[in-house]
């Protein structure tokens, strides 16, 4: 058996596995999200965020990620990033908008930075 | 009885989905990356596959956390295509292939692999942004073929490990191969390279990585399966495990494969963008 196998809860900088632990805690957040594939479910966010995010039954720590839109909150808080996505767009922001806030650049540096790894 | 004439990859990123919808095929950020598929285009014309097996991973569509199948085979006559919450047009249906799905799903349990029949799957752009590529036009292409999707969980760990997705490709290769049909079989390994999405780490792209991995698929697939999981989102960034996908398209082509075109791309959206095109050597 490799032993590599044994600590795959071991950090990776930057990075947070979504396993168990963080599916635990992010179920009504994720399942929130999950909806907004529909049309109908976006507009009612929109509508009516906090009546929404109590429909699915959201803590106080997904919730405030979600009002502050700010998606390193929200990973913290159990979400998941393809379904925090589906929030984003929402409010039409794209991976690069995200990748922008999670590494607090403004979106034309982050997108020079994808472009340097091709050098 | 069906062959497996040979297997495809390439990213399947939702920005390419709208790069088509508006055609800016010839933009200088496009060009590079659409230059990777007439080649492709041109092999497709001349053996004309009946049936494209589509392996992929749904990004939350089809499938949510209250039941997160490991792996997923469409067992329906129709896949649609349905809105993902963020913009790409929704596209017509796809015509699967119900026959050879529910032999593939028996041959394979038999051959001990616990997979979950979907009768019905809404496919999203991990599906569909591939048949684009490879098909363009898709239903109005004279030879677009029927299509079966496959889907692996890389949502949530535990995912499978690159040995169990080499295993997954080598069990469908059976399954498909003791199909009594003459028909002609491509297997579309779909998603990667390497990328990052979440975190601190957001835009983390590892060239080096890729290019080791498109070498190693061809010549000794069975050398990457000694990568960890762990060491997999290290290396190609915590959505650059959709390269499980590629494992699982390579273990259903045999031993053997002719190398006939590849292209590499960075970037393309957060993306490394890898493309390739295995023939398979009787």
């Amino acid at each position: 058996m490799n032993l590599d196998e044994f600590d795959h809860h071991t950090p990776i900088e930057g990075t947070t596995f979504f396993d168990g632990k963080m599916a635990m805690i992010g179920y009504p957040l994720n399942k929130m999200c999950f909806s907004f594939n529909k049309a109908a479910a976006r507009e009612a966010y929109l509508a009516d965020p906090e009546g929404y995010m109590e429909s699915f039954g959201l803590n106080e720590a997904h919730k405030a990620a979600c009002r502050n839109k700010n998606v390193l909150e929200m990973i913290a808080a159990g979400g998941n990033i393809y379904y925090l996505a589906k929030f984003a767009g929402i409010f039409k922001l794209n991976m690069q908008d995200i990748g922008a806030q999670q590494t607090g650049v403004t979106v034309e540096e982050f997108k020079e930075k994808l472009c340097r790894h091709g050098d | 009885m069906a062959k497996i004439i040979g297997g495809l990859t390439t990213s399947h990123i939702p920005a390419v989905g709208n790069a088509i919808a508006r055609e800016q095929q010839n933009d200088p950020y496009w060009k590079p990356f659409f230059d990777g598929y007439p080649p492709i285009h041109a092999w497709l014309d001349k053996h004309k596959p009946d049936v494209a097996i589509n392996i992929y991973n749904d990004h939350g569509l089809a499938l949510f956390l209250d039941q997160m199948p490991t792996f997923a085979i469409g067992a329906a006559h129709e896949y649609i295509n349905e809105d993902e919450g963020w913009g790409i047009p929704v596209l017509p249906p796809f015509k699967g292939d119900a026959p050879l799905s529910w032999h593939i799903i028996e041959s394979m349990v038999d051959d001990e692999f616990d997979i979950t029949s979907c009768q019905e799957m809404p496919v999203d752009h991990g599906f569909t942004v591939p048949m684009q590529l490879f098909w363009p036009g898709l239903g109005k292409h004279p030879n677009f073929p029927r299509a079966i999707p496959i889907s692996a969980n890389t949502v949530q760990h535990p995912i499978p490990t690159l040995k169990r997705a080499l295993d997954f490709g080598k069990a469908l290769g059976r399954a498909i191969r003791s199909y009594p049909d003459d028909i002609k079989v491509v297997i579309l390994g779909t998603g990667g390279m390497s990328h990052q999405l979440d975190g601190e780490r957001a835009g983390f792209i590892n060239k080096e990585f890729d290019l080791m991995c498109m070498e190693k698929i061809v010549t000794d697939p069975e050398s990457l399966t000694k990568i960890s999981r762990r060491e997999l989102v290290r290396q190609a960034g915590a959505q650059g495990t959709e390269f499980l996908m590629w494992m699982m398209m390579r273990g259903a082509l045999g031993d053997k494969v002719n190398p006939i075109h590849q292209n590499y791309h960075i970037p393309i959206s957060n993306t490394g963008a890898g493309t390739m095109m295995l023939e398979c050597i009787d």
